[in-house]
């Protein structure tokens, strides 16, 4: 680099870099928050849905499956499985897990009572009611 | 070594490269399980595995950045470091309490473990790679703390370079970053667009303080160029990272439930993310050739114009390749992400660590550089294990490309596990691939029990 560009240059390039684009960043955010009721579903977050994600956590579900496209790549998208499967499928499938099928991935069976399971689903009836600009691209996920 | 106190950095690298193969292996035993469903079951379920997996990550280059800092902070700031018995008590903590991690992650059920760690006082865990129960995580903050105390007093007393106030500046960063993981609001949308914070401005942001610092020292020392010079090429990458890299952080705020406006925010300022990766590599290269002494690490030499290299194909090629809003809306979630993830991991921070292990390791040990056999060794296990990461990748985005194809674009889309099974071929190689880099690994740490005659500057 040539020299008339010198260090101290540099240095407030990068102070007042940092600093303006996280002032940035935060601009961004405040006005993100105050547009988030019309998008997030907070309608749909009542206290069975809050215990289900609370449920989702403390088994780590997160560690095989994707929830609106984030977390691992082992098991299915799961953000819109409320649309894809609905209520009754999805207790039932997580009562009956193992399948035992020899080879392929197994998912455990996490004892969940009855309440809980009821606490998941609707915990997935919320997360599938978020506006996530149409993704994903179809049902499967 | 200049300064006594510079010697705390051993044990850190001792215990990153430990932590490293054990890594690996629950990588290893997840690729399998990709493919062989049911391998170790229940014993070891996959998300166990990756836990371990992730997190071991996570901590050996925490061990690997401390290290760093307490072997190049002395020196920089030319004074003894503050207190060396505050920097040996936080590695042991630092060990303990992440070995403990582990090891309840392996042997108690996750429900149970969140129950006996006070989870249901602040509810943290669950979220990617913020799995650690609550004690964990304030262990993180106290260990991170007491260092920061620690390098800052050295540094006020000290000379201040720029690579020492840009080190101090990422750490702290880390630190104060982390602080998001301990929020996790039940609104799902707030928790993930927060959750980011602590992921993307970490690895997009301020840890690519610390790495630039990291790469910056060591270049001075191997190739004898002026300070100056090294200072202002910093400067500028890190005034880029920033710059690209804050409003970047809209690259994951495409599908989760914000305004659609960060798509174009976050294609954009991260289209413009690979500029200081590049600089990275225009910088070790520049470097190198214009090196007023040969210096007899070469093997030193090697990883940093490695991670150079890599880092840039892994962060800046493969983060691209994905980064723009209509790409991702397909690539979002898919073995695309993984391989991205794996290259760039690898190739901008796990490389960083080990081209400052590797300079500094011989000196710790009482010598300029290591026997010429041992360098040719530690130079094999350099370029398998990175050739084996390019084949990785290649393999995942191969993986990744049909997957996508099958599953979101075809006319009738298949399901999610038909699709997996039709990819499994690519998941073999991967696994066979990830054997390859699990040697290299192995001869990396055998290269340091290599003895001969010391090798000297030519
Ligand atoms: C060890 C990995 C693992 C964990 C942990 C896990 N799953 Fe699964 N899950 C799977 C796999 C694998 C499948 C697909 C299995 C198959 O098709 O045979 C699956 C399928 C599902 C399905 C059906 C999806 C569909 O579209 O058919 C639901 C619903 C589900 N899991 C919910 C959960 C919930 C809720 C949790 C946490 C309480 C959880 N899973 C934890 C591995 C896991
Ligand atoms: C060498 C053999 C390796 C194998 C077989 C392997 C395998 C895996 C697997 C199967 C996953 C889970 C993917 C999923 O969620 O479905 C994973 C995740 C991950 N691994 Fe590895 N891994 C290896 C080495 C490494 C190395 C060397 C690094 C970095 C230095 C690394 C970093 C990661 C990261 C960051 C993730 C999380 C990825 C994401 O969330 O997108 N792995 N690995
Ligand atoms: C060394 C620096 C980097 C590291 C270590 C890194 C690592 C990762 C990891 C682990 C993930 C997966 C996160 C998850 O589990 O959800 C990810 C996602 C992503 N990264 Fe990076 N990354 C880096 C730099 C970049 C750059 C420079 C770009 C853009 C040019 C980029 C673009 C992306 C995008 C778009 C995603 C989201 C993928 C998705 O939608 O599934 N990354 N990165
Ligand atoms: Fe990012």
């Amino acid at each position: 680099m040539s020299s008339a560009f010198t260090k101290s240059a540099a240095r407030n390039i990068f102070y007042g870099g940092a600093v303006f684009f996280f002032l940035l960043l935060v601009g961004l955010s405040f006005d993100t928050m105050q547009t988030l009721p019309k998008r997030d579903n907070r309608e749909n977050l009542n206290e069975s849905a809050i215990r289900g994600k609370h449920i989702w956590e403390t088994r780590n579900c997160i560690g095989c499956h994707t929830l609106l496209g984030e977390g691992a790549y082992f098991a299915p998208e799961l953000g819109n499985v409320y649309t894809r499967r609905g209520p009754d499928f999805i207790k039932a499938w997580i009562q009956s897990q193992p399948t035992g099928v020899p080879g392929r991935r197994q998912m455990p069976n996490f004892n969940l009572t009855d309440a809980q399971l009821d606490d998941l689903v609707e915990f997935f009836k919320y997360t599938a009611g978020i506006d996530t600009a149409k993704w994903p691209p179809n049902i499967e996920g | 070594m200049k300064y006594q106190s510079q010697a705390v950095a051993k044990p850190y690298f001792i215990a990153a490269i430990g932590l490293f193969l054990g890594q690996i292996l629950f990588g290893l035993i997840m690729g399998l399980q990709y493919v062989v469903g049911d391998y170790l079951f229940p014993a070891i379920p996959f998300n166990v595995a990756r836990m371990v997996h992730t997190n071991l990550l996570i901590v050996w280059l925490l061990f690997g950045f401390m290290g760093a800092a307490y072997y190049l902070i002395p020196e920089e700031s030319e004074r003894e470091l503050y207190s060396p018995k505050l920097a040996l008590a936080m590695f042991w903590i630092f060990l303990v309490a992440g070995a403990a991690t582990i090891l309840g992650y392996l042997l108690v059920p996750y429900a149970t473990l969140a129950e006996m760690t006070g989870n249901d006082i602040l509810a943290t865990m669950g979220r990617e790679f913020l799995e650690q129960p609550l004690p964990t995580k304030v262990g993180i903050v106290i260990v991170a703390l007491a260092m920061l105390f620690n390098l800052s007093m050295t540094v006020l007393k000290g000379r201040k370079t720029a690579i020492n106030l840009v080190m101090l500046l990422g750490l702290w960063g880390l630190a104060i970053f982390f602080l998001f993981s301990f929020y996790n609001p039940a609104n799902l949308v707030k928790d993930k667009f927060y959750w980011w914070w602590v992921v993307h401005l970490w690895v997009e942001g301020v840890w690519e303080l610390i790495m630039g610092a990291m790469l910056a020292f060591v270049l001075i020392k191997v190739t004898g160029v002026d300070r100056e010079v090294i200072e202002k090429w910093l400067y500028i990458i890190i005034a880029m990272a920033l710059i690209s890299g804050l409003i970047g952080t809209g690259h994951h705020y495409y599908w989760i439930g914000t305004p659609e406006y960060w798509q174009w925010w976050g294609s954009v300022f991260s289209a413009m993310e690979p500029i200081p990766f590049f600089m990275m590599t225009l910088f070790a290269f520049n470097m190198v050739n214009r090196r007023r002494r040969e210096h007899p690490n070469q093997a030193a030499v090697l990883w940093a114009l490695g991670t150079g290299v890599m880092a840039f194909l892994g962060a800046g090629v493969w983060g691209f390749l994905h980064t723009l809003a209509p790409v991702n809306f397909y690539t979002h979630g898919s073995q695309i992400t993984a391989a991205h993830g794996h290259m760039a991991f690898y190739g901008a921070y796990a490389m960083v660590v080990l081209t400052m292990i590797s300079y500094t390791m011989p000196i710790l040990r009482g010598r300029e550089a290591n026997s010429r056999k041992a360098q040719v060794m530690e130079m094999w296990a350099f370029w398998l294990m990175t050739i084996a990461m390019v084949f990785i990748t290649l393999f995942l985005t191969a993986a990744g490309i049909l997957q996508i194809w099958l599953q979101r674009i075809a006319a009738e889309p298949m399901g999610f596990m038909a699709a997996q099974d039709q990819v499994a071929l690519f998941y073999w190689m991967r696994e066979i691939t990830g054997l390859v880099f699990f040697t290299g690994l192995t001869l990396y740490i055998v290269s340091f029990f290599v003895k001969g005659e010391e090798a000297r500057a030519s």
